[in-house]
């Protein structure tokens, strides 16, 4: 059996319900290796040691008394836009450097109530804005396959934490890609589930159509036994839904993918991304077809219009979200002699460039003249994106294509804020439509200039509220292929703890 | 749609955020050539296309109109940037008459 911190969430919680090791031994083990190796990853914004020795505690006790948690003493990494009672939560923003959150989130609730132990509040792109963490105001987070690399963005640090052995579950946020992309990045299964399967109370907004809570995990199971945890209605979030009764995802997970019609993107073809990249890609499919799947060929003829639909929506969604940050009630405040004047200089000292950035076309878009000529106009394309899916869906079970079209690049490498957006290019069509996908690991590729290989990620995509299908058949390839175990993380001699 | 110039300083100052002389030039040009990638939409015809706001179907979701605890006044007052006893205090609003 692995070292106690580089198990499985579910290893971790079989193990605590069988009273083999305590919640406490775990999460002692985590932070002793946190305390060893975070320096170098940078991970964290805040650990938790404290709260998580005490939460442990209370998880033995719950355990002592003959209760079964389906996460007893998991370790978690929760992404820092998300409230965890009397935590700072920061949005790794400046405006927020120091606030404290007076409640705590839905989804962490669900997670601490089922035995999960808070190991820190994780790094992240400011707002969640990003796909490398870069642009965090707060901290640099490097990806533990190649410290010389970002571990990809906005949830680069629970990414990093859950890669670098640090969690066993990453609670990050997905808005256009933001949990599949550094999950490709970190070797890991990055999970976004149907728009409204998780309540979003206490997760800070960005973009509200858009933003969905998810896991990031080593294996397909953790991210079945997060997500089960954490889905469903909550009265706190109306956008939240109530499905129709399904198996928990737990018990989906399928051997083989027989019966299935997995859907290849025409217009994703492959070849253009190089060599290397193409023939993972080609091997995936490969893969699926040996699993079982019919694969079929099918066509988004509108998804290439995605990342257009997207930087008009999203920024506009979150010039509105973010007027909240105005110094009056809670944050940074730099004064001045009247209210707007305070404003404004309280959010250009508060806010980083990226977000100043998306704030300003966000307000443009949907500024007097310009509403439907862009804001309007995005909202009708993405009308045309959803469609194309649904048309896709009517030929397939699953779609199939890359999370992301390199392996994580170094740091600086996308200085121009546009060649940063094209990351999601693949993962920002199945926000638009608010579909269930994830990435699981498919391959590992040497980038040009890099020292080794660094993995890569297949995307997975299923019908709305088709969860249970799209982790049961992420499974069946995880369990075939095992591209996630032919590598470790790699730290600098001596850091180990 | 496409090629625009943004007054970068008028749209600061719908979005409350002061600009420096650096930032304008440096965001003009950045916001300029997103624009000009948005401006591809103009490709789609989208004439008879409804505008989707949000993908899952849902209704108004009503709750019932009781009186339920809310967050502890003082938990909240105790992270303003200014208070007066229970209110948030700012700079002035409405100028002195002259």
């Amino acid at each position: 059996m692995d070292a106690l911190h580089e198990r499985s969430a579910a290893q971790v919680a079989r193990a605590v319900n069988a009273r083999e090791v305590s919640a406490r031994e775990v999460t002692d083990a985590v932070l002793a290796h946190v305390d060893g190796i975070d320096a170098h990853v940078g991970a964290y914004l805040t650990t938790l040691h404290d709260l998580a020795r005490a939460q442990a505690d209370r998880i033995d006790e719950r355990i002592r008394q003959g209760e079964t948690l389906p996460l007893a003493g998991v370790p978690v990494a929760v992404k820092d836009n998300m409230c965890l009672e009397g935590t700072r939560t920061t949005c790794a923003s400046k405006i927020l450097e120091h606030w404290v959150s007076p409640y705590t989130a839905t989804a962490v609730q669900r997670i601490l109530d089922a035995g999960g132990i808070p190991i820190g509040k994780a790094n992240l792109d400011e707002f969640a804005m990003g796909s490398s963490c870069e642009n965090s105001a707060l901290g640099v987070t490097r990806n533990p396959y190649d410290l010389t690399r970002v571990p990809g963005g906005s949830t680069g640090g629970p990414a990093a934490a859950v890669g670098a052995y640090e969690a066993a579950i990453g609670l990050g946020s997905d808005t256009g890609g933001s949990i599949r992309e550094p999950g490709a990045f970190c070797n890991l299964v990055g999970f976004k589930p149907t728009y409204g399967r998780i309540s979003r109370y206490g997760l800070i907004a960005f973009a509200s159509s858009l933003d969905q809570i998810g896991p990031l995990t080593r294996t397909v199971q953790d991210a079945a036994l997060a997500y089960d945890v954490m889905a469903g209605k909550d009265p706190m979030d109306a956008t939240s839904v109530s499905p129709p009764p399904e198996e928990p995802a737990a018990g989906a997970l399928r051997a083989d993918l027989r019966g299935l019609r997995v859907g290849i993107v025409k217009e994703f073809a492959t070849q253009a991304l190089g060599d290397d990249i193409d023939a993972v890609y080609r091997q995936a499919y490969r893969d699926l077809e040996a699993l079982g799947a019919e694969i079929v060929e099918v066509s988004l003829p509108t998804a290439d219009y995605g990342l257009a639909t997207y930087y008009l929506i999203a920024p506009a969604e979150c010039s509105s979200n973010l007027s909240r940050f105005d110094g009056v009630r809670y944050g940074l405040r730099v004064d001045a002699d009247d209210v707007t004047q305070m404003y404004e200089r309280t959010r250009a000292a508060g806010f980083g460039p990226e977000v100043k950035r998306r704030i300003l076309i966000g307000t443009y878009a949907l500024s007097s003249g310009y509403y439907d000529a862009y804001y309007v106009r995005a909202q009708k394309a993405r009308t045309l994106i959803a469609n194309d899916f649904k048309r896709a869906f009517a030929a397939c079970d699953l779609i199939a294509c890359p999370a992301a079209s390199q392996p994580a690049f170094t740091f600086n490498a996308k200085s121009d804020p546009y060649s940063m957006y094209m990351m999601d290019y693949y993962t920002i069509p199945m926000s638009l439509a608010g579909l269930p996908a994830l990435s699981v690991p498919c391959g590992w590729v040497t980038p040009p200039g890099g020292a080794t290989p660094m993995p890569m990620g297949l995307q997975l995509c299923a019908p709305i509220f088709a969860e249970s299908l799209l982790l049961g058949a992420a499974h069946a390839y995880e369990q075939a292929t095992k591209h996630a175990e032919k590598r470790k993380p790699v730290f600098p001699e001596g850091a180990r703890a | 749609m496409s090629s625009e110039t943004i007054d970068v300083r008028y749209v600061a100052q719908l979005a409350r955020i002061e600009l420096t002389d650096d930032e304008v030039e440096r965001f003009g040009a950045q916001l300029g050539n997103l624009l000009d990638h948005v401006g591809r939409l103009a490709e789609l015809d989208t004439a008879s296309v409804p505008a989707t706001a949000q993908v899952i179907e849902s209704r108004n979701v009503l709750r019932d109109d009781v009186v339920r605890p809310s967050l502890d006044r003082e938990t909240v007052l105790a992270q303003a940037p200014k208070r007066q006893g229970a209110f948030f205090r700012v700079p002035r609003i409405i100028a002195e008459a002259e």
